[in-house]
């Protein structure tokens, strides 16, 4: 208990870090959405940009940060300085560290995504997710996914500066397939494909249907928890404690 | 009552063998040193002692328990200062004392434990913000928040200026004067004479000598060096004819006078006989580094 305390402080000393991880999906949503003509207008669909595409699309950037880059960054440095090391000469084992840290990222998320839903609300009139109870399983069940890749990527880092690095090369091609910068609904087939295999496309796609208020996809949640059992297999593998 | 006992300890690294066969016992109470050159196996040993690491062969016995067997048991019983082991960046000093105190069953008192080591004023300070003595008192706090009977301290004064590791060594001895008996791996000569009862020299993942410090010494011979001017001149042979003088050589107008026993007082009463005074007297006496020379064949350091 103390060492969750403890380590949501440390987390919160690092302004940085809650500013890429909070304030800038929130900012992006409000200044994007203001500024681009298009974004508050209807689709074909009826939708608008700001009604579930940008939030969700949001909430998967705030997601990818936490687990492609912080959880990587924090794990790998803490191996590094011998902080892991430190805790295995005590009763406690740095699993529990671990498992705080888990735990601390997944709150940060869940933070961000609910400022994103009342934002968006306030802001431009965007219906809170409708779907929310098929919302919330998948938003903890591809947060597990994510944070399990970010597990993996603290594994293979071989030292604490290299986990950022690695981290975003395994990030923005996750963004992209995850479509945030070209929306899923007018990628190319082929890329679509790849989209749907990547984690990271279904689950923001999950994300957007539940948000609107239909089920989700039983593939995508498919390959969703599929995500989650191989990369937290090979975290399990591959994650030394020193 | 022997608090560690280690018994042909063997430790295999994929591609390295660390430790080959270490034997050594410590009686509760005691500083035993753990002394030789860098990667000669000192940690590797200390880290099995610690439960950190499997052994491949021998017995390890910590207080009774086995470390590998009775991990969680041990954990109680023993602290460890790990070499080079951090904290994150933005703890402060209190928020790691009680989070490590936390940690145990029946832990010391925290704040008394910042004062003892000498860290009371910097309570709220964060750890980045630390020096470096200070931060290895912190890590000999949180060694011994947990009330241990054995602490292991690895390679503690490495990197420190000479005052602060003058006041770490004040603390080493002010620890075992509670009650702790303690494990102190090293390379510094000077630290092992100063500060151990007993000592073992490893070398090669092989333990070489255990021994005191100044039974070490004298294992290699205690040769003892007196270097002077003699204020009028000297034939050799006057001094040759005392029993403790083994050898004699000149450097210039500087004698140097080689011998055992009570080499400097005989020498000094053989010249006062003659009126002559040893101007600029120097008494050189071996030292561990010495006999780890002698006794492996290559320097310490």
């Amino acid at each position: 208990m103390k060492l969750l305390l403890l380590e949501t402080k440390l987390h919160l000393r690092d302004w940085p870090s809650m500013l890429f991880t909070i304030g800038l999906p929130v900012g992006l949503l409000v200044v994007l959405g203001f500024s681009i003509p298009g974004f508050t207008e209807q689709q074909e669909s009826g939708e608008r940009i700001v009604d579930t595409h940008m939030p969700s699309s949001m909430a998967l950037l705030a997601l990818l940060t936490l687990s492609c880059s912080v959880l990587p960054a924090v794990m790998a440095t803490y191996r590094q300085q011998g902080v892991l090391r430190r805790m295995s000469t005590t009763p406690v084992h740095p699993s529990r560290l671990l498992g705080v840290q888990l735990l601390i990222n997944l709150a940060v998320g869940a933070v961000s995504t609910a400022l994103l839903i009342v934002v968006a609300w306030l802001a431009f009139g965007s219906a809170p997710p409708r779907q929310w109870a098929g919302f919330v399983l998948v938003f903890l069940l591809g947060s597990a996914a994510l944070m399990a890749l970010g597990l993996v990527i603290a594994a293979l880092a071989p030292n604490a500066k290299s986990a950022p690095g690695i981290g975003s090369a395994v990030m923005f091609p996750l963004m992209f397939l995850g479509g945030i910068w070209v929306p899923r609904e007018i990628m190319p087939d082929a890329l679509r494909t790849v989209s749907d295999y990547s984690v990271a496309g279904p689950f923001a796609q999950a994300l957007k249907d539940t948000w609107a208020g239909h089920p989700p996809q039983l593939m995508h949640l498919v390959v969703v928890a599929a995500g989650l059992v191989i990369f937290g297999g090979l975290a399990v593998r591959l994650f030394r404690w020193e | 009552m022997k608090m560690i006992e280690v018994r042909n300890l063997r430790k295999q690294y994929p591609n390295h063998l660390a430790v080959e066969d270490v034997s050594f016992e410590v009686a509760e109470g005691e500083i035993f040193g753990i002394l030789g050159p860098n990667g000669a196996g000192k940690t590797t040993t200390v880290e099995c002692v610690a439960g950190l690491r499997k052994h491949d062969g021998g017995t390890v016995r910590v207080a009774g328990l086995d470390p590998r067997a009775q991990r969680d048991e041990l954990r109680e019983v023993l602290g460890m200062q790990l070499q080079s082991a951090e904290l994150p960046e933005k703890i402060k000093v209190w928020e790691a004392m009680d989070l490590y105190a936390s940690f145990y069953p029946d832990p010391a008192n925290w704040q008394e434990l910042l004062e003892r080591v000498g860290l009371a004023g910097k309570h709220d300070t964060l750890f980045k913000n630390l020096s470096g003595g200070q931060r290895q008192r912190l890590s000999v706090a949180l060694a011994l928040v947990g009330r241990p009977r054995v602490a292991v301290l690895d390679e503690l004064t490495t990197g420190l200026d000479p005052q602060a590791r003058r006041d770490t060594w004040a603390l080493v001895e002010q620890v075992r004067d509670s009650g702790v008996t303690i494990v102190l791996v090293t390379h510094f000569m000077e630290e092992a004479e100063r500060l151990c009862d007993r000592l073992a020299l490893i070398d090669a993942g092989k333990v070489v000598a255990t021994d005191t410090p100044a039974g070490l010494i004298a294992q290699v011979g205690g040769d003892q060096r007196l270097r002077f001017r003699p204020t009028a001149p000297v034939a050799d042979d006057v001094l040759l004819a005392l029993p403790e003088v083994r050898e004699v050589s000149r450097n210039g107008d500087q004698i140097v006078v080689t011998g055992t026993g009570n080499l400097a007082p005989a020498v000094t009463l053989a010249l006062a006989d003659r009126q002559i005074v040893p101007t600029d007297l120097r008494i050189e006496q071996a030292t561990l580094d010495d006999a780890f020379l002698a006794l492996t064949g290559r320097k310490l350091s």
